[in-house]
């Protein structure tokens, strides 16, 4: 075996606290993909950084491709492509002059841009959208581009970190296939994910956990299913130990008849001649978990935003406990919770500073508002952030907090945008939790996701594509309009792809 | 209703305070500025050139002389003939200041009677005529306690009579001060207010704060608030700096001081507001703000008086708050102006303030969307 990155006793301290990489020992084989994977704050990032030589560790060896990444970073530079988790894309330019410039950068010759670029562009099924705006891309297409820019310097070593999060289904497939393609042509990929069943398709996988190693292997050997996989993951950080969930037992429901609790109609937004949403109708009864799914670009968010009355609608209308959000937009406001996509707290006020403001703007009085704090930091394990500035959590602390802030004031509705996007299995497990909790108490749940094993702890999912809900029914109804043996993600491409070919799907 | 507006109040006044470049902004530029002024205000100023007009020609005269000549402050003394040299050579920054001593200054101080002598400084260079007036004064003062001491029984009776060529009376300093005090007070609302909304839409927040149960309107007051309330207080401390600083009198009621200033931030409040409203970024906000201070002061009367400026613009400065301000500024410190003349600036100044807070407020609902 070849290795293109080994690792002897490696640690990483960035304080006097706890290692970020403890002791770790690694080689990483030449040609193949593997797959890092680990709970949030496991050290996938910093692993990385120190192979290309951007942090330099306290003890210990690297050989990246055979070089010292702490003396030879210039020499590594030229030889690998790394994709950092927020890609430097600059949105202003354009797709071709994204591609110039780190070509530039690259010291590519003139004379061999234009054939790199074609492949690229090719491979990335980019070459039609050369003109246009980085940041009018959709995140799929956002995260592709990244790529190709990443791929210029025909790198002999790819690390990808964390690639795929916020990307849908589909195109998270043709990444998958293009980086495949990659990797029979010789290259070595280094492939942080938080899917796993991403990870489980991966020629081999690493399971890091508070800077540890604990499982580095084929995938397959742990288990021969995806979700089997999962469960073995999970188990090997530690489990996930349903409890009844504290948040679902503590809220409050204010009680009420309404049937259906969340109601679109006609719903349209239209930019100039084009379609962002068109005319979705749907009603969501009490107590009902409601997801939307669709491909990056589909309208979800746009239908996200003109529900809870952050965008106007073109046509039509959203009722919240009947109470029409163009026309009573305060009234039917109170009603909802809503964690948006983007991690939107204040980035510089400490948890316990947000927790406080997002208390004293939902009205709690004094005496009410402490018990609830102290309740929220209980439930979600918030002790040791308290003083902490939200922007330094970790991800899955900044979305637990999110979710905290948005059901404060118990509401009836809530509304989740992308909970769990980029977060690690495990709090993906204690999310769906308190979500499923809080809606056996009967709060009525509208959520977005990309990870298909979470569409199936909806009661009754809605297929998004082009403005349009191309399909709606529970996860068996979707799944059987493909076959009785479908995943879901089988029926969300398949689903997809027959509106593609007929236009229409019955 | 109110406890809502209060938490916001407060998570405001955090987020300026933890975000450094709020801080920066509000704390540094005064600070610096006034400190410059400060500095350059009470700077010892040495080697000054000076010339002298005999006319006396006596020991008298020609020993209060070689005390000038005798100080650290001065370095050439030059003895001219005429009046007519020394408009020459303050032309030519020859010299910054020149004495005149009449002919009867001798005999006057003999027999005890009062006498004059002229300065003629420089008016264009305001810091160093008043700081070498001061020095002036000091040195015909112990002249005249050295060689006739029996006169300071009664009061001193050589009298400095000074003129300021080119800028009588010397209250540019003041002015100066002032104006300062209102342009900084301008710079920190227009930034505080101007970076608040763009900077919740950048970070994504705002969307938060619009599902959250706050109205519009809340929101409004929540962001005018603070920004208002740290304007204020750093208005009072500057002035309190000048007041004892730069001695600027105060001559005002304070009443009146602080309903205008309150007037006058909400006007420039309701345009930081407007830009932040309109604005994706912080950075479009901030250039926004610059976009309307610039002009605002140049068309506030502060570099030229608006009697001079062409018919249009004259025009153009009836919806400048700047101007109507700056009057009531000097005016309340310098000129103890009566409450009428101060009601004639300060209701434009609440129209201003009407305007610019309701088009605020439009913008900020119409770009809800």
């Amino acid at each position: 075996m070849i290795s293109s990155i080994e690792i002897k006793n490696l640690t990483k301290k960035f304080t006097d606290n706890e290692p970020a990489i403890d002791n770790l020992t690694l080689d990483i084989e030449k040609g193949r993909i593997t797959g890092l994977i680990g709970p949030d704050g496991a050290g996938k990032t910093t692993l990385l950084r120190l192979i290309t030589g951007l942090l330099l560790p306290n003890e210990g060896e690297i050989s990246t491709l055979g070089l010292n990444p702490t003396i030879n970073q210039k020499l590594i530079n030229a030889k690998i492509g790394y994709m950092p988790q927020k890609f430097g894309l600059y949105e202003d330019l354009s797709v071709i002059e994204n591609l110039n410039l780190y070509a530039e950068l690259k010291e590519i010759p003139q004379n061999e841009k234009e054939k790199i670029f074609n492949k690229v562009l090719t491979m990335t099924d980019l070459i039609r959208f050369k003109k246009r705006l980085a940041g009018a891309l959709s995140g799929g297409m956002k995260q592709k581009l990244g790529l190709a820019c990443t791929l210029l310097g025909t790198p002999k070593l790819l690390l990808l970190d964390e690639p795929s999060v916020g990307v849908d289904p589909i195109s998270r497939r043709e990444l998958i296939k293009m980086v495949r393609e990659l990797a029979t042509e010789g290259m070595t990929i280094l492939w942080s994910t938080a899917y796993l069943d991403e990870a489980h398709s991966f020629d081999s996988c690493i399971v890091l956990n508070e800077g540890k190693i604990i499982y580095n292997g084929l995938p397959h050997d742990l288990s021969e299913t995806g979700k089997g996989f999962e469960q073995k993951v999970i188990e090997l950080m530690g489990g996930f130990n349903p409890q009844p969930s504290e948040l679902a037992e503590k809220f409050e429901l204010k009680e009420h008849n309404v049937e259906y609790v969340i109601e679109a109609l006609d719903l349209t937004k239209k930019y100039g001649d084009f379609y962002a949403v068109k005319n979705n109708t749907f009603h969501i009864k009490k107590g009902e978990i409601f997801g939307l799914l669709g491909p990056n670009g589909a309208g979800k968010s746009t239908s996200f935003k003109m529900m809870c009355g952050l965008s106007t609608p073109s046509a039509g209308t959203a009722k919240i406990m009947e109470q029409d959000i163009l026309k009573n937009p305060s009234k039917a406001r109170s009603y909802l919770g809503y964690m948006a996509q983007k991690f939107s707290l204040y980035g510089d006020l400490s948890v316990m500073q947000n927790l406080r403001f997002f208390a004293g703007v939902y009205g709690l009085n004094i005496f009410k508002r402490k018990d609830k704090i102290d309740q929220i930091v209980e439930i979600f394990h918030f002790k040791k952030y308290l003083n902490h500035d939200a922007k330094e959590l970790p991800l899955g602390y900044k979305q637990r907090l999110s979710l905290a802030c948005a059901v404060m004031h118990n509401p009836s509705v809530l509304f989740l945008d992308e909970p769990t996007s980029g977060v690690d299995p495990v709090t993906r497990r204690e999310f769906w939790h308190h979500i499923k909790g809080l809606a056996q108490k009967g709060v009525t749940v509208m959520v977005t996701t990309h990870f298909m094993d979470e569409a199936e702890f909806c009661d009754r999912i809605s297929l998004f594509y082009q403005g349009e809900a191309i399909a709606t029914g529970s996860p068996t109804e979707l799944k059987n309009m493909i076959s009785p043996t479908a995943t879901m993600e089988d029926a969300f491409v398949g689903l997809i792809e027959r509106y593609n070919e007929k236009g229409v799907l019955r | 209703m109110f406890k809502r507006i209060l938490a916001l109040i407060r998570k405001e006044f955090l987020s300026i305070w933890k975000d450094p470049r709020s801080r920066i902004l509000i704390v540094a530029p005064p600070l610096m500025q006034l400190l410059i002024f400060a500095h350059a205000a009470t700077m010892e100023i040495r080697n000054i050139d000076m010339a002298v007009l005999d006319r006396s020609q006596t020991v008298q005269s020609r020993d209060l002389i070689s005390e000038f000549q005798h100080s650290k402050w001065f370095r050439n003394v030059t003895l001219v003939e005429n009046e007519k040299q020394i408009e020459q050579m303050i032309r030519a920054k020859k010299i910054q200041l020149a004495l005149s001593i009449n002919t009867d200054f001798a005999n006057k101080l003999k027999r005890n009677q009062p006498t004059n002598i002229q300065v003629i400084l420089d008016g264009r260079q305001t810091n160093t005529a008043s700081i070498a007036n001061g020095y002036i004064a000091s040195i015909v003062a112990q002249y005249e306690a050295e060689h006739f001491p029996q006169r300071l029984k009664s009061a001193p009776q050589i009298n400095l009579e000074i003129r300021n060529w080119f800028n009588p009376n010397l209250i540019f300093l003041w002015y100066t001060v002032i104006s300062l005090i209102t342009i900084l007070a301008t710079t920190i609302a227009l930034v505080l207010t101007s970076l608040s909304i763009a900077r919740e839409r950048e970070m994504g927040t705002f969307d938060q704060l619009i599902v959250s149960p706050l109205s519009a309107f809340e929101i409004l007051v929540g962001k005018t608030v603070p920004p208002l309330i740290i304007s204020l207080v750093m208005t009072t401390l500057m002035s309190l700096f000048v007041i004892i600083f730069f001695k600027v009198p105060f001559t005002g009621s304070i009443l009146l001081f602080y309903i205008s200033m309150v007037t006058y931030l909400l006007s420039i409040l309701g345009v930081g507001l407007f830009f932040s409203s309109i604005c994706k970024t912080q950075q479009q906000a901030i250039l926004g703000a610059f976009t309307f201070q610039m002009p605002a002061i140049l068309l506030s009367g502060y570099i030229s008086p608006v009697e001079d400026m062409p018919m249009f613009f004259q025009h153009l400065t009836l919806i400048n708050p700047v101007r109507f301000f700056l009057v009531i500024m000097k005016g309340l410190f310098l000129k103890n102006m009566p409450a009428e003349y101060i009601f004639q600036n300060l209701i434009p100044l609440v129209f201003i303030a009407i305007l610019s807070l309701s088009a605020a407020s439009w913008m900020f609902k119409r770009n809800l969307d």
